[in-house]
């Protein structure tokens, strides 16, 4: 617009160069690497300790095991960066989980057994973003009242009643990728819930860094007023957020109900504290405006990977709680200390 | 009030310094018993500085206090209380859900024995709270009713009850009116005389000469932390204590370079949002730096936020190049071209822990994404351009925002709005908080925008900065403009009077 002041070449390639070096300790120190590393490392020791750790079957367990955590943690990581959280999603997934079942057993059309959960998924959450938004209820007290309201509904409607003999297609989380054998290698067969975790994680990291309203959830959670002030509408962010969590959350809801024989209609216990814990784990701050989905993926692998551990070198599995709470307060306490050091 | 008697207290030779400022230097103070003492001084004078070392919250860095003729030195806001030293702040300190008797007697609850424990003596704590009220004339007050349902005048009269039920010997009141009605006015000065005939010594800030004529003594007038002069009040004029409290030498930081003024561009025509923003009208031309003077409180940002649409109008209009334009959220107001760079960079212009080049891109999101993502290449592009044209001392683009200095914040969220084009540009304090030298460069840059024909609104409370980069001067009281000056009319005694006296109206 102005004169423009003459560039000073030697300058700006220093600070270019000062930026790049800058950007790679800020990469290799990031939650994200570190949790990787940490994977690698559990892997490798746990490994050597006993390979039978390391066998095909026990490794895509591993990973299978808390896929659908892993894509709730999707829902949840832009719920707390816009700074928010959801503490029903534990119990949704137990309702959608359950109606999913229901429909399957009830001649409804197989497609529409896993559709319609995820639809009512976001539907729900539309219902917390509006109650959020425009209704000014803080949200802990909207989802604290939701999931009351989802449990003891649950209970109501079904008796309690096990849902079983769901057609045999119906299964989705139990299918796999054909086996592929390629010149040299063979690929194992990938079993489905594995590649909607890694797809939909990564679509949401790319979406999240890289679209508009991805930068715009972050402004809000890092702080709203600024944000409001430059033009974003927070309610609108709000509602996308929750609506985002709640598709999600029907998501996991059907890979969770899809792997089981039997559905007993209830809400499986601590759900909701385990995806908020692969959200924090992965870096997700619990102020707002930090994180990805890809650290909270990679902490719900680690999670699994751990209480997998933990009965290979013959540790009982009762130390699992408490190994993710010394892992909830390292990962805090780096965070505040992260933050003390970028600003005052 | 016999003048005779010993100076309850006595401050000499006050300093205090907070980093970079200078909030006080070589300050004196007498207060005597029985007089009401007038505190008086521009914003950023240093009288809150003053009354925060005689309440105990900050240490003077050199200087005496004396209470009685005793040196005393006080650490915290309790040794001072100890010693008889009550401040009544203007946001009230009190308990909203407890009752009037408990916040009277907070921290000091009179106790019985019950067996062998302590126990709070309800009975006797309403009681005693009853007879403290009654005896500054207060009948009409539950003592057992909740502080939140209580009026604003009710809760500073609870305030003042509770000063003196720890022994107040001096009270400060901190401008003691300015959230009162004119009929808890009058109360609160009854209750002043009579505390006066008590031998209270009260320190009383106000920005309403009216006020110090009608209730004070005695006034004391600070100038950017330095002691100007004592008198008695009644040897003073209003003219006399205006033009004692500006004369701030005016640096030659202000590189102003008159532009060329074109045609209206944001005219805005009876504009209300109770309670501070009352019919308000205005109109800014291309090129045009308008300067909104005016106590804190006056309305001035009030009324920013008002144009922009962070909190619309209630009624009244907003035209842009003639057109009546709507503004309901900030989305309108910069679809229509108002920018607004807010007075507290910290909480409303900056996400501190996003890189500059976020924070640069936030206000054109929209505009820079192409289908559903954002074009990296024009962001970096834009935040590289800001950088520059704002002279963004910053490693690099990529830098978080919270690490960067004050004035190079500043210059983030100005090129912010820059980025969105804006016709009308307006900035609530520019530069506060940030150094001499950023100061100059904020200042140099609104000349070079006005140049281009941006039309400016500018909110300060340094009176130098209004004058110097201001071609009119408007000041408000209340929520309305009061007075307008002409860039070559205005003066920091015309101004000030404005701002703070009834009759200081002349244009308006």
């Amino acid at each position: 617009m102005t004169t423009a002041a003459p560039t000073v070449g030697g300058r700006t390639r220093l600070s270019q160069s000062q930026s790049l070096v800058s950007r790679l300790v800020g990469f290799a120190t990031s939650q994200e690497v570190v949790l990787l590393l940490v994977v690698v490392l559990l892997f490798t020791v746990v490994g050597n300790a006993n390979p039978r750790f390391l066998a095909e079957r026990n490794v895509l367990n591993i990973f299978n095991g808390n896929a659908y955590i892993a894509v709730a943690a999707v829902g949840m990581t832009m719920v707390i960066i816009s700074r928010n959280i959801d503490i029903s999603v534990g119990s949704l997934i137990g309702v959608l989980g359950t109606i999913s079942g229901a429909m399957a057993v009830n001649g409804y059309p197989i497609w529409s057994s896993w559709l319609v959960p995820i639809l009512l998924g976001g539907l729900v959450g539309a219902v917390i973003g509006f109650m959020v938004a425009y209704l000014r209820i803080p949200s802990i007290v909207v989802t604290l009242g939701l999931l009351s309201i989802l449990k003891g509904g649950l209970i109501t409607v079904t008796n309690g009643e096990w849902i079983t003999d769901m057609p045999a297609d119906y299964f989705l989380a139990q299918m796999r990728t054909p086996e592929l054998s390629l010149p040299g290698i063979t690929i194992p067969a990938i079993p489905s819930p594995i590649i909607i975790m890694v797809i939909l994680t990564l679509l949401a990291a790319l979406w999240m860094r890289y679209s508009a309203t991805g930068r715009a959830i972050y402004a809000v959670g890092g702080n709203a007023e600024a944000a409001r002030l430059s033009g974003i509408s927070e309610k609108r962010i709000i509602m996308t957020v929750f609506i985002i969590n709640g598709l999600c959350v029907g998501i996991a809801a059907v890979l969770w109900a899809t792997q089981l024989s039997i559905i007993q209609s209830t809400v499986p216990a601590g759900l909701e504290l385990q995806v908020i814990t692969s959200a924090v784990v992965g870096g997700v701050s619990i102020l707002g405006g930090i994180g990805t989905t890809v650290g909270a993926m990679l902490a719900a692998i680690l999670l699994s990977a751990i209480n997998s551990a933990l009965v290979f070198i013959n540790v009982s599995p009762y130390w699992f709680r408490s190994v993710v709470g010394v892992l909830i307060l390292i990962t805090v306490l780096t965070d505040m200390l992260r933050r003390r050091r970028t600003q005052i | 009030m016999p003048p005779e008697q010993p100076p309850i207290l006595e401050m000499g030779h006050i300093s205090k310094r907070f980093a970079a400022t200078q909030a006080l230097s070589d300050v004196s103070f007498v207060l005597h018993p029985g007089e009401v003492h007038a505190l008086l001084g521009e914003n950023g004078a240093g009288k809150s500085t003053l009354i925060k070392i005689i309440s105990g919250v900050h240490k003077a860095d050199s200087g005496s206090i004396a209470i009685d003729g005793q040196p005393v030195s006080f650490n915290n806001p309790r040794e001072a209380q100890a010693r008889g030293i009550a401040t009544i702040y203007q946001e009230l300190s009190l308990y909203p859900d407890l009752t009037v008797a408990e916040n009277i007697f907070m921290g000091h609850a009179p106790r019985r024995k019950f067996g062998p424990v302590s126990v709070l003596d309800w009975d006797a704590m309403f009681s005693r709270a009853q007879e403290l009220l009654e005896s500054l004339n207060i009948t009409d007050m539950d003592v057992r009713r909740k502080v939140g349902t209580l009026t604003v005048g009710n809760r500073q009269r609870v305030e003042i009850a509770k000063a003196l039920s720890l022994n107040a010997r001096v009270l400060i009141m901190d401008e003691p009116t300015a959230a009162l009605t004119e009929a808890d006015v009058q109360r609160l000065f009854e209750i002043v005389r009579l505390l006066k005939t008590r031998g209270v010594a009260i320190v009383y800030i106000s920005h309403r000469l009216a006020e110090v004529y009608e209730v004070c003594d005695r006034v004391t007038v600070l100038r950017d932390g330095h002691y100007i002069d004592s008198k008695p009040v009644s040897a003073t004029t209003e003219a006399d204590l205006v033009s004692m409290m500006v004369g701030r030498t005016i640096d030659n930081l202000f590189p102003k370079i008159t532009a060329k003024i074109g045609q209206p561009v944001l005219e805005v025509r009876n504009l209300t949002r109770k309670p501070l923003t009352r019919d308000v009208s205005l109109t800014v031309r291309a090129g045009e730096i308008v300067g909104l003077a005016g106590l804190v409180g006056s309305g001035r940002s009030e009324l920013a936020q008002v144009i922009f649409g962070f909190t619309p109008a209630e009624s009244g209009e907003i035209r842009i190049d003639g057109k009546v334009v709507k503004v309901r959220t900030p989305g309108d107001a910069m679809r229509h071209g108002i920018a607004y760079v807010p007075e507290d960079r910290g909480t409303q212009g900056l996400v501190r822990q996003m890189r500059v080049r976020e924070n640069v891109s936030l206000t054109v999101l929209r505009s820079l994404a192409s289908g559903l993502f954002i074009n990296s290449q024009s962001e970096r592009q834009l935040a590289e351009e800001k950088v520059k044209e704002m002279g963004v001392k910053t490693p690099s683009i990529e830098q978080i925002v919270g690490k960067l200095s004050g004035g190079n914040q500043q210059k983030v969220v100005v090129g912010k709005w820059l980025a969105t084009h804006p016709r009308v540009l307006i900035m609530d304090e520019p530069t506060r908080g940030i150094d001499v030298g950023a100061k100059a460069e904020i200042h140099r840059l609104m000349s070079e925008l006005a140049g281009q024909g941006l039309a400016i609104i500018m909110i300060s409370s340094e009176l130098p900065e209004v004058l110097g980069m201001s071609d009119r001067v408007l000041v408000m009281r209340g929520g309305q403009f009061v007075a307008e000056y002409s860039r070559e009319e205005a003066t920091q005694e015309k101004v000030v009077t404005a701002m703070m006296t009834e009759h200081g109206s002349t244009a308006a």
